[in-house]
């Protein structure tokens, strides 16, 4: 499976980063990126708990594809959020259930992000994910 | 300055994390461990293991003999009269709970207990939950703007009804020692039981709970230089007869029989099941490395650093330091920009601060706050610690804004 045009230039733009202030630089202009919630859509039942941050996730399902929408009051963390949609938006439940996103920050070298001990919430995000996969 | 600790090498994880680039600035969380304790695990592991309290074998006479030595250590530590009076727990978590349950039968529906607005989750929950089990009112003692509970209207709030009040006697959050003498008199001459949350407390300075005068005080091991898995219960000789028993099982009990047992008093009975019996001999000998320092020496050195530390914090632009912290430890946020991001900074940086709610969800709700970074000092700590983070502090907010 090919990865989507955008994934595959926040890789190639993450690949070419040295060193942590440039990957951080980085995480927020993705994050920049992100498409804004409206407050209609900033509503507990699209909060994503288990995070220090609050963070929202609008998930639809429209034949067959998942659309995702995410936001956060935490800049680096909008950041984390927009690299996970490039690489599941558009997806099939089967497909994204079938997707190993971990291996996805591995890739862009953002894979400590990813730990349970870590308190951003990306984790909880990937949970809440694999949760809307596997029940739709 | 350059400040030094002059007891960093006899913690022997500070070299080992600096190898991986790692500041350590959450010793309220847990403290790394000195090398008389890794002695002691050693020692004891190494040298035959033995369950305490019930095997005549001479592996299990050696450890009894060393457990129940941390017991007379512990109470030499706090100034109890006498060892009997300090029970083991598994964390000061367990400690609490103990006492919420094994106090429950006191009260009557429409009693109060008093907690403090700043009172770590361990010392809330289990009393909002006994509230609610038994229809209480559980009462919160507002704070001042320094972050210390507000004694005029704590001494209004303390009243014949109250049985319990139960409060920290240093803020995991906001490092400020809370006016004790006064809470702990008003509330006895009550009739309420007192009970004090040293967990941060103990770590600083030495506590005498003869002087302090509480019914009951708490503490976990791990954040005094100790092991995980160890908490201490002191209570009054009188207060630990109110406790009714809790937790049932092996070492408790007096005599069995199928359908009634009697118990044993405290304080092996509110120690069911085999102890953390290496944590507990560890702690032991963690107290003796700590009993040979020079208790001025570490204190002048905290508060030096502790000094710097806020020192730093007020120097930059847009910090807010949460209340005003006193010892070991500050919480801060920064004006438009969010906690978790400089935490991002400063992990990046390796810096090891703590980030979030604290385990006091209520407290920073009601300042206001999701959240606040926390840069807490342990004796090990020096100047360039301090250095780094602010360096690594103003790097990551330079990038931020």
């Amino acid at each position: 499976m090919s990865l989507p045009v955008q994934a595959q230039e926040a890789l190639a733009s993450f690949e070419l980063a040295r060193g942590w202030e440039q990957r951080a630089r980085l995480l927020m202009q993705w994050g920049d990126r992100l498409e804004p919630l409206s407050e209609a859509e900033k509503v507990e039942a699209n909060r994503v708990h288990g995070c220090e941050s609050l963070v929202w996730l609008v998930a639809e399902h429209v034949e067959g594809q998942w659309r995702f929408k995410a936001s956060s009051d935490a800049r680096l963390l909008r950041g984390l959020l927009a690299l996970l949609l490039t690489r599941v938006q558009g997806l099939a439940s089967a497909e994204l259930a079938g997707l190993d996103l971990r291996e996805w920050f591995t890739q862009l070298g953002l894979e400590r992000q990813l730990s349970p001990s870590r308190s951003n919430g990306l984790h909880a995000v990937l949970l809440r994910m694999a949760e809307l996969a596997a029940n739709c | 300055m350059f400040q030094p600790s002059p007891w960093r090498a006899d913690f022997p994880a500070i070299a080992a994390l600096q190898r991986q680039h790692q500041t350590y600035l959450d010793s309220a969380a847990t403290t790394q461990k000195p090398q008389a304790l890794l002695d002691a695990l050693s020692h004891y592991y190494g040298h035959g293991a033995a369950n305490v309290h019930r095997a005549q074998h001479l592996p299990g006479a050696l450890a009894t003999q060393a457990f129940e030595a941390s017991r007379d250590k512990l109470a030499a530590w706090l100034n109890a009269e006498s060892s009997r009076q300090i029970i083991f727990t598994h964390g000061a978590t367990s400690a609490l709970n103990l006492l919420a349950y094994g106090l429950e039968h006191r009260f009557e529906a429409g009693d109060e207990i008093a907690i403090s607005a700043l009172e770590h989750h361990a010392n809330l929950l289990p009393w909002q939950q006994l509230a609610r089990r038994r229809n209480l009112r559980l009462v919160v003692l507002p704070l001042d703007e320094h972050g210390r509970i507000d004694l005029e209207q704590a001494l209004q709030l303390i009243g014949p009804r109250t049985r319990v009040l139960a409060v920290s006697q240093l803020s995991n959050v906001l490092g400020t020692w809370q006016p004790l003498p006064a809470l702990l008199a008003h509330a006895h001459a009550q009739g309420a039981l007192t009970v004090v949350d040293g967990a941060q407390g103990v770590v600083h300075g030495r506590h005498d709970v003869q002087a302090l005068g509480c019914d009951f005080y708490v503490f976990s091991s791990h954040k005094l230089y100790g092991p995980e898995g160890v908490g201490v219960l002191y209570g009054r000789s009188q207060a630990l007869g109110l406790l009714r028993h809790w937790q049932f099982g092996g070492e408790m009990v007096q005599l069995a029989d199928y359908h009634s047992a009697s118990f044993r008093p405290a304080p092996l009975g509110f120690e069911a099941g085999t102890p953390p019996i290496a944590g507990v001999i560890g702690l032991g000998a963690t107290l003796d490395y700590l009993a040979s320092l020079d208790t001025h020496a570490v204190e002048a050195h905290e508060a030096s650093l502790h000094q710097h530390l806020l020192r730093g914090l007020a120097d930059r632009e847009g910090v807010r330091v949460l209340g005003t912290p006193q010892t070991a430890l500050a919480s801060f946020v920064i004006d438009g920009v969010h906690n978790a991001d400089i935490a991002h900074m400063l992990t990046e940086q390796g810096i090891a601060v703590r980030a979030g709610h604290h385990c006091a969800m209520p407290l920073l709700k009601g300042l206001g706050l999701e959240g606040a970074i926390r840069v807490s000092l342990g004796l090990y700590n020096d100047s360039d610690d301090l250095q780094r983070f602010f360096e690594a502090l103003d790097q990551g907010l330079e990038l931020l804004r």
